[in-house]
């Protein structure tokens, strides 16, 4: 097996072009567990961590750009105030020592719909940054995922950071692990409000073949909300919107959880989350 | 005749004190050498192919592909086996390679020596086998009660089935007020030691094998190792590696025969590690249960009878299920005096996964079952749980459903009065997610969330039971050491993190009242220790170490006797110095001892117990009985089912506290073992198929999952045991587990009668 | 790569079981000394865990696979050249190819924390890492803390508090906690069991572990 460390961005994109079954690599915390156990033989890996132009990140115009290699440690660290939503779900992924590793981007290359990450870049409407040596494209981050591990990175793409607007309102993630650390989500759901545009954005993870958004609950969400007036949520409201956000999901029977149980949850993590974005926006 | 050393006497870091571990600097350095550190010059990598199925028969095996992949050096079959072809822990049924048929998911089917493990991995593919594949018996109650089943074994699918008959239970069904039943079930759980199987083969020049593996019990394995490679016991010479928890999964043999035939075959060194997957299929796990029970009581509370049925999954052998079987029944119905009693017992093969020791083995499933009745019936009678417990308490000179009487202090009434008297956490801090359900994953900020608590009482043989002479054997060898009296102790016993080799030293010391004690490897150039398992070593090494130190001090005293004139009965060592009662120093120990070392090998062996007779289960069968009782409080988030175990307090009865750190180590890792199983750990079998065997799908607890604890810890002494010791290692793990389920049910209002615990069992409203 | 160069104090059985008296750090590879840590005891040597841990010389014993590169990295700060498979991880490189075994594998992906090390002072698991990536960086294992005979103050405070039983998770256990430590030199104590997750423990010593960490803090 071949094993490249490029040390300039335009050198990985040259390295990917020659060589499209060369696996890229930031963290190795998705990857190196399937080179452990012999389920994946890739001809090459692609180490990205040598390449300067994607560590850390930038704001612009009130978008964030996210590296590629920066770690969840970092997010955590950097980026609580600005992208509250994807500092949580970052602190519930793995453990520490995953967290120093793992990124985002690895999340979305490896694309499993239990990725921590996922929720809050679908309810933020982030957007990946795709380059090769072709040129460079902007995906939304919906469109980014295509099924089970299967995603619209090209094989000659590399992802190059993900842009994600700074939050214009509350935002929260929640995830359901059966255990109190280190575990798997069964199912998770971020929300973010946003206050000028007065809309909402969703994302449920674990909930099907791909992390999804839930479009029908916040398009109901947008229009239903007393947005003006900053009045309390009212239950039916809350729990209309835990419904259809549950309707959104297409779950799974499996070992960490059953179909069942993944609809309840994302429901009362809908209305939960919700609730405590709202009182953030009404006492704000 | 000599006199005992007190051991109140103040020799530093002997009994009662907390010195540190031997072992510790080791550990904490890493250079303490596990199994699966093991390495040897020119040594080749031993792997094993495994059934893919649960139940079928072997048509063919073709190892030609395999054998002439480059690098390979053996691919060996059953037909390879040196000697018996079977083995097994109490009855031999295991074959140590599969021949015409396997029984379970994860058999051992053939194996291969390569030089690199990457070369064996990919030579087992190679391996061509043809199966007929059969339909598995995965039903335990079907295996027990249905004689169309097919029969695993020619002797049918009932391991044992053990009655106990006590009183008259019609007359107890007469005279009840109130009767309360239930259905219960506990999972497949598993040990996780986090070191995995591992150890390393090499062949001697006399023919012969030397074995270097972490195990429990070295002489069982012997027993079984030497048959199978058809040599003589003293042919094979096994050493304990260093052993990363056991927790009873240890006690079968893995990879031991294996590796040996592997290094007979080549005459090369074998090395053997288990990865995380193989482990979950490498080795037993502990029984589900199925228990059906029945209690009746008068109004006030009083128990007159209790019947149970109680069916254990023994999995496709027999390992320990005999033994567990033995535990569920006898101890069926707890630390509770009840007048009359049936309870019939079944231990049964199926094509699950094998199931045998583990911590609290039999007493486990059955405290689950017999403490969720007293729940019930204290919900029946309005009653605190704490006072229908108080009323049918044991104490010492009760009966227990074996018709034996208990001869030592049992004083569980005071226990319970202490747990009630233990004060309450205070209410969880909800403006810190991390205090609630969920924690940082961040599911609840107070909703839904409702404090439970329960109280778990649980009962323990110590010791093996039923007419086992499960003796121990130690040499403590003394000499003069560079001018200080020096003990070297040898033993046959297996630490595996349990503290042992500290407590040894401790002993030492307070018996021949010297500093310097040297544990030497364990291995078997000395007599058998037995297992390290039913909380036995500290009770039985403890002993054997004490007894031959008892020996060297009446050697001593015997030549010191001649040497000095003093009557020898009034001798003591203290302070590394032989000291008479008026005459006070008679010689510093190191003189005394000059070139000619002291030394007495001794074996220690425990009162006699009777097996239960096969019919009325009567007959005083255990040799040592501890009891642990536990107070629960959690906090449910009853929405998700998530949940979040706030406290967790202990009253435990240990005899006497030998070394303080080690004693709240195994409480605290018993009563996490416990709660493991009461809300997370469960082995996932569908179909004889095991759908979780990693860590990611195997949640064993974390340090979030693992609350404070409040221990109080007893010292009522046990006349029959050295220094009056209870073994500890496994009461806390039988009594955290149903004090954990009654608080949830305490929170929930929900019957819950399974363990583990899940989110949806309590989301009682999505079934 | 079939060098045959033998590691300090580790050797193969055979001359092992034979040793008595032997170095401290023979002792410590092998023995059980219930005098250790304790003044004025003997150390009697010989093989407490029977047979040295692996060494360089398991390179030996096992034919490199093909697709290997030679590496030179930097292991407690000592420089260490050796060929390794390329898809490797840095946890079979340490106990196979470099002798240093105190780094466990629990798992090998990512769900016990046994494998724990430090790349650059961050703590890292070695099974989900690659071995060629880390050239340039500073790698520190369980060996790598004591300096000489003088514990880390993190390794003392486990002694002293029991904070191991069977000790398998201890090497992971100590080098998180020195890592978590680095980062938060005054971490509260209601933040250390968050930060300490990632170590799993079956014999689940972790209140004494919790107890050893507050220990250390403060004394880095």
């Amino acid at each position: 097996m071949e094993f490249y460390r490029p040390t300039s961005w335009r050198e990985a994109l040259e390295i990917r072009a020659a060589q499209p079954d060369a696996l890229p690599i930031t963290g190795g915390t998705d990857v190196m567990v399937e080179l452990n156990f012999d389920r994946a033989r890739p001809a090459a890996l692609l180490d990205l961590t040598g390449v300067p132009e994607i560590t850390g990140w930038s704001e612009r115009e009130g978008q964030i750009q996210i590296g590629a290699s920066m770690s969840y440690t970092a997010i955590i660290a950097e980026l609580a105030d600005r992208l509250p939503c994807l500092a949580l779900a970052a602190r519930t992924v793995g453990s520490p020592q995953i967290r120093n590793r793992g990124t985002a981007a690895g999340n979305l290359g490896a694309g499993s719909p239990a990725g921590d990450s996922h929720p809050p870049l679908l309810a933020t409407g982030a957007k990946v940054h795709l380059e090769s040596v072709r040129g460079s494209r902007e995906l939304s981050i919906d469109q980014f995922y295509l099924g089970v591990k299967r995603t619209a990175l090209e094989p000659d793409e590399l992802i190059r950071s993900i842009e994600v607007p700074a939050a214009r309102g509350p935002q929260q993630f929640a995830k359901i692990g059966t255990r109190n650390a280190m575990v798997i989500a069964v199912c998770s759901f971020a929300i973010a409000l946003d206050a000028g545009s007065r809309t909402v954005g969703t994302g449920l993870g674990s909930a099907a073949p791909t992390p999804r958004q839930a479009t029908d609950a916040q398009d109901f969400l947008a229009e239903a909300l007393p947005w003006a007036d900053r009045d309390p949520l009212a239950e039916e409201l809350a729990n209309r919107f835990g419904e259809l956000v549950a309707a959104a999901a297409v779950p799974i029977d499996d070992v960490r959880g059953s179909a069942r149980y993944r609809r309840h949850a994302l429901a009362v993590l809908a209305r939960r989350t919700l609730g405590w974005a709202w009182e953030e926006y009404r006492c704000a | 005749m000599s006199a005992p050393a007190n051991i109140d006497a103040p020799t530093r870091d002997g009994v009662g004190d907390s010195p540190q571990r031997p072992d510790g600097i080791g550990k904490v350095t890493g250079e303490f050498a596990y199994a699966s550190d093991l390495w040897h010059d020119d040594m080749l990598w031993g792997a094993t192919l495994r059934s893919p199925h649960p139940y079928a028969r072997i048509r063919s095996i073709d190892i030609s592909a395999a054998l002439a992949h480059p690098g390979v050096y053996a691919v060996l079959t059953h037909e390879d086996v040196p000697g018996a072809k079977y083995y097994g822990l109490d009855h031999v049924d295991q074959p140590v390679l599969a021949i015409d048929t396997v029984r379970y998911q994860g058999e051992p089917v053939a194996l291969v020596a390569a030089e690199h493990p990457e070369i064996a991995r990919r030579a087992l593919a190679k391996i061509e086998v043809s199966y007929d594949v059969l339909e598995p018996l995965t039903d335990p109650r079907k295996a027990a009660f249905d004689a169309t089943a097919p029969a695993l074994h020619e002797h049918g699918n009932i391991v044992r089935h053990q009655p106990v008959r006590f009183g008259k239970i019609s007359e107890g069904q007469r005279a009840a007020e109130v009767v309360v039943r239930g259905e219960y079930q506990v999972g497949m759980q598993d040990q996780a030691f986090l070191g995995p199987e591992a150890g390393l083969a090499v062949p001697t020049e006399d023919g012969g094998i030397e074995l270097y593996v972490a195990t429990q019990w070295m002489h069982v394995d012997l027993r079984q190792i030497a048959p199978c490679l058809a040599l003589p016991e003293d042919k094979v010479r096994m050493t304990l590696s260093g052993v990363g928890g056991a927790f009873g999964a240890r006690e079968d043999l893995s990879m031991q025969v294996h590796a040996a035939m592997l290094a007979l075959h080549t005459g090369k060194p074998i090395k053997i590690v288990y990865n995380r997957e193989e482990s979950f299929f490498g080795h037993v796990h502990r029984h589900p249960a199925l228990m059906r029970y029945e209690h009746g009581a008068w109004r006030d509370g009083t128990l007159v009878y209790a019947k149970a049925e109680i069916i254990l999954d023994g999995g496709a052998y027999t390992s320990s299920t005999m033994n567990v079987v033995a535990n569920a029944a006898s101890l069926g119905v707890g630390p509770y005096s009840v007048p009359h009693i049936e309870i019939d017992t079944y231990g049964v093969y199926t094509n699950n996964p094998p199931c045998g020791a583990m911590r609290g083995f039999g007493a486990v499933q059955a405290c689950y079952g017999y403490e969720s009745q007293m729940d019930r019936l204290a919900a029946e009678l309005d009653m605190h749980p704490l006072e229908v417990r108080r009323i049918n308490a044991i104490s010492q000179g009760s009966v227990l459903a074996n018709g034996q009487v208990v001869d030592t202090p049992a004083p569980l009434a005071e226990m319970l009065d202490r747990l009630a008297a233990t004060p309450q956490p205070e209410p969880a801090d909800q403006t810190d997610i991390r205090n609630l359900p969920g924690g940082a994953a961040n599911t609840t900020h107070g909703e839904g969330v409702r404090r439970g608590i329960g109280y778990g009482v649980g009962l323990k043989n110590i010791c093996f039971s039923e007419g086992a002479d499960d003796y121990s054997t130690a040499r403590v060898r003394l000499a003069a050491v560079g001018g200080e009296p020096t003990a070297l102790v040898h033993t046959a016993a297996a630490e595996v993190g349990q503290g042992l080799v500290t407590l040894q030293g401790q002993i030492v010391r307070t018996e021949l009242g010297i500093e310097r004690v040297v544990i030497a490897p364990a291995d078997t150039q000395i007599g058998d220790a037995g297992s390290t398992s039913a909380s036995r070593q500290s009770y039985m090494t403890g002993g054997a170490v004490k007894v031959a130190c008892e020996a060297v001090r009446e050697m001593i005293f015997e030549r010191a006797a001649d040497q000095f004139g003093v009557p020898a009965d009034e001798l003591s060592l203290a302070g590394g110095k032989i000291v008479a009662q008026c005459a006070g120093v008679l010689a510093a120990l190191a003189d005394f001892l000059g070139t000619e070392p002291i030394e007495a090998v001794r074996e220690f062996h425990h009162r006699p117990t009777q097996r239960m007779d096969p019919v009325t289960g009567q007959g005083d069968s255990h040799t040592q009985l501890a009891l642990c009782v536990h107070r629960a409080v959690v906090d449910v988030d009853v929405e998700l089912g998530l949940l979040k175990v706030v406290e967790l307090a202990a009253v435990q009865d240990v005899g006497k506290v030998l070394h303080r750190n080690s004693l709240e180590g195994q409480i605290h890792g018993g009563t996490a073992q416990g709660l493991g199983l009461a809300v997370l750990e469960e082995i996932q079998v569908v179909d004889g198929l095991i759908r979780n065997p990693s860590f990611t799908d195997y949640l064993i607890p974390t340090i979030l999952d693992m609350p404070p604890m409040r221990l109080d810890i007893l010292e009522n002494p046990d006349p029959h045991a050295p220094y009056g010791l209870r073994g500890a290692g496994e009461p806390p793990t039988l009594s955290s587990t149903p004090a954990i389920a009654a608080a949830i049910r305490d929170a929930t209002g929900l019957p819950l009668t399974r363990v583990p615990i899940g989110p949806e069992d309590i989301i009682h409203s999505v079934k | 790569m079939r060098s045959r160069r033998k590691f300090e104090g580790r050797q193969p059985v055979s001359e092992q079981r034979e040793q008595i008296g032997a170095s401290r750090r023979t002792f410590l590879v092998g023995g059980l000394s219930a005098g250790a840590g304790l003044a004025g005891a003997t150390m009697l040597g010989g093989s407490g865990t029977a047979v040295a841990s692996q060494s360089t010389e398991l390179a030996a014993a096992a034919a490199p696979p093909p697709d290997t590169r030679k590496i030179t990295l930097t292991v407690n700060g000592q420089a260490r050249t050796t060929d390794v498979d390329t898809r490797a991880s840095l946890l079979d490189v340490l106990r196979e190819r470099i002798g240093l075994t105190g780094t466990k594998k629990g798992c090998n992906q990512g769900a016990c924390g046994a494998c724990t090390i430090l790349v650059d002072g961050d703590r890292t698991l070695a099974c989900l890492t690659l071995a060629a990536r880390y050239e340039q960086r500073e790698i520190t294992t369980i060996e790598g803390l004591a300096e000489g005979n003088r514990l880390h103050p993190v390794q003392q405070a486990f002694i002293e508090r029991d904070g191991f039983q069977c000790g398998f998770c201890t090497s992971g256990q100590i080098v998180s906690a020195v890592g978590l430590l680095n980062e938060r030199p005054d971490v509260p104590d209601a933040e250390i069991p968050e930060l300490m997750s990632g170590n799993l423990c079956r014999c689940a010593a972790y209140p004494n572990i919790t107890a050893a960490i507050r220990d250390a803090r403060g004394e880095g």
